[in-house]
């Protein structure tokens, strides 16, 4: 599984969304990506990735897209 | 006619600021209030659906102060239960998001003030509300019951004032919104700021938004409050580490914080000046019952501390006498001027005057250690609190059987609930049911498939026996 399949396949678990839903998610899109939702999310990509996300990234981290770019940083090295 | 806050006292202080720079002084809160009570211009029922927003408190405090009475419901209450409720109780207006208008296409608009409308429903003839009738509120999460607490200006004024007294409220506060309004934690903050001529930093945004905390920083927020949930979130924000210099104090009601979290944030306070105060509240007690003062919050972790400045705690056994020795477990009894009217479940109950005579029987099962601090530690009654909202099972049970007419238990620990169905088909759709009626996080609801759900020779569910399936 690619580091895209592993990271879109997160978000479709943790919201119950297709992968396609899930690539032009946003924060507060849909009623499971609310702040509870958005801790779920968290934790379920730190497990999967093994990384642990700093204060500033985890609110930052508004849409799929911009989750990409975070995790992609040399802090967290997760090459898509 | 009652007015809870002097206004007029604290003319030139800021009452209300938003992320966006709107700032409104306590001088303007008045004028506002007096317009927008003057379109009404009687004491009638006004369902208020609120966020936190500067036009939807502003509508709180007309109304309160104007005699008017107001329902506080969240506004993204599911179309059909509120509905319902406008049909139970006949609202004369509503005071709503302008963002939302268009789902009230058929009503007259009267009045419109900071991204608020006020709408006139077309119900003209006013139910009977009882003198002292303040306002009515949700049992915290409620799964669409039509029942509210009727709370009166005394139970909100008196309840204030206690919490100004413990926490120390002046002036110099700046508390930021973190829970809805509509909810008698978030409320009760608001209440007791507006009293003492404090500032309240106004936003819908979440603790895991970036615009949340430049607001915070920016408008240097001295304290918030929040659910077990929010100590979850901020643990995993490792909120230990950010710069909050302006923070004073951190409260947390709404069920019972986990004891690690408890010292962990009692710890933290301590080490940096700041206070943690864990409290005990329920909405049919206005708000607050219980505090645990912070000098206390290390040494006395798990307990949700002693009574509020005016009120009474007693624990009662199951004979009903007062328990006198300290580790028994009775249910907790209050006594205060905060205790609340009562429920109403139609419009004709807004009538009724005060049913409890200012003692509540808490339905939450204590004990107090040698030196009198209380500890929770069960419930009468079937329900979680879910991030802070109860959630009563015997009603999930009762929705699911007359939505899908099929059986269901639910059971569970606060923040999970398992409901059981005995046909697989129905898994997905109770879940999507329940998530819909409750508007609370899926994460919360697991929904299990068993053959049979156990029960006793006389038909009474064993909902113990159930706790097998999915304890860790």
């Amino acid at each position: 599984m690619t580091n895209l399949e592993k990271y879109t396949k997160v978000f479709e678990e943790t919201f119950s969304v297709s992968a396609k839903e899930a690539q032009s998610l946003k924060y507060q899109d849909i009623e499971a990506w609310d702040s509870v939702g958005h801790m779920g999310l968290v934790s379920a990509l730190e497990d999967a990735f093994d990384i642990m996300l700093d204060t500033d990234d985890i609110i930052d981290f508004n849409s799929f897209e911009k989750g990409k770019e975070i995790l992609a940083k040399a802090d967290y090295g997760v090459e898509f | 006619m009652s007015s809870i806050w002097d206004l007029g006292k604290y003319k030139d202080k800021t009452a209300l600021i938003d992320e966006h720079g709107n700032v409104l002084t306590y001088g303007l809160l008045k004028a506002e209030s007096y317009i927008l009570a003057e379109q009404i211009g009687r004491r009638c029922l006004v369902f208020c659906l609120c966020r936190n927003e500067i036009g939807s408190i502003l509508g709180y405090v007309s109304f309160i102060n104007n005699s008017i009475v107001p329902v506080l419901l969240n506004s993204h209450l599911e179309e059909e239960l509120l509905n319902d409720l406008m049909a139970a109780y006949e609202p004369g207006f509503l005071w709503v998001p302008k963002e939302q208008m268009d789902q009230f296409s058929g009503m007259e608009q009267m009045y419109e003030a900071y991204e608020y409308v006020l709408l006139r429903t077309g119900y003209v003839k006013d139910c009977l509300l009882y003198g002292e009738l303040g306002l009515l509120l949700t049992t915290s999460g409620s799964t669409g019951s039509p029942k509210f607490v009727r709370q009166s200006y005394t139970n909100i004024l008196d309840n204030a004032r206690s919490i100004v007294t413990y926490l120390e409220l002046d002036e110099t506060e700046r508390p930021i919104t973190t829970l809805p309004m509509n909810y008698t934690y978030g409320l009760s903050i608001i209440n007791s700021h507006l009293l003492v001529g404090a500032s309240i930093l106004v936003t819908d945004k979440t603790l895991m938004e970036k615009e949340f905390w430049s607001f915070f920083k920016e408008s240097k927020a001295t304290s918030f409050g929040g659910v077990p949930y929010t100590y979850e979130m901020l643990d995993k924000l490792r909120f230990y580490r950010m710069e909050l210099p302006s923070l004073r104090t951190m409260t947390q009601a709404g069920g019972k914080i986990l004891p690690e979290l408890h010292e962990k944030f009692a710890k933290y306070a301590k080490e940096q000046g700041k206070r943690f105060v864990v409290m005990y509240g329920q909405c049919e007690a206005t708000a607050r019952m219980g505090y645990l003062p912070y000098e206390k919050a290390v040494e006395k972790k798990g307990s949700m501390g002693i009574v509020i400045p005016g009120g009474k705690f007693r624990l009662i056994d199951v004979n009903g006498k007062e328990i006198t020795d300290p580790y028994i477990t009775g249910e907790l009894v209050y006594e205060g001027k905060n205790v609340t009217l009562g429920y109403a479940e139609c419009k004709d109950d807004l009538g009724k005057g005060d049913e409890r005579g200012g003692i509540l029987e808490t339905g939450d099962m204590a004990q107090f250690d040698e030196d009198g601090y209380y500890y929770i530690v069960g419930r009468k009654k079937r329900f979680l609190k879910i991030y802070g909202n109860r959630v009563n099972l015997d009603e999930v049970d009762r929705l699911i059987k007359g939505a899908f007419k099929i059986e269901a238990a639910s059971v569970g620990v606060d923040d999970h609930m398992y409901i059981f169905v005995t046909d697989e088909k129905y898994v997905e759709p109770v879940k999507n049911f329940i998530v819909g009626k409750t508007r609370l996080n899926p994460a919360a609801f697991k929904v299990l498939f068993i053959d049979e759900i156990p029960k006793n020779d006389s038909g009474k569910t064993l909902y113990k026996e159930l706790t097998k399936y999915y304890e860790r």
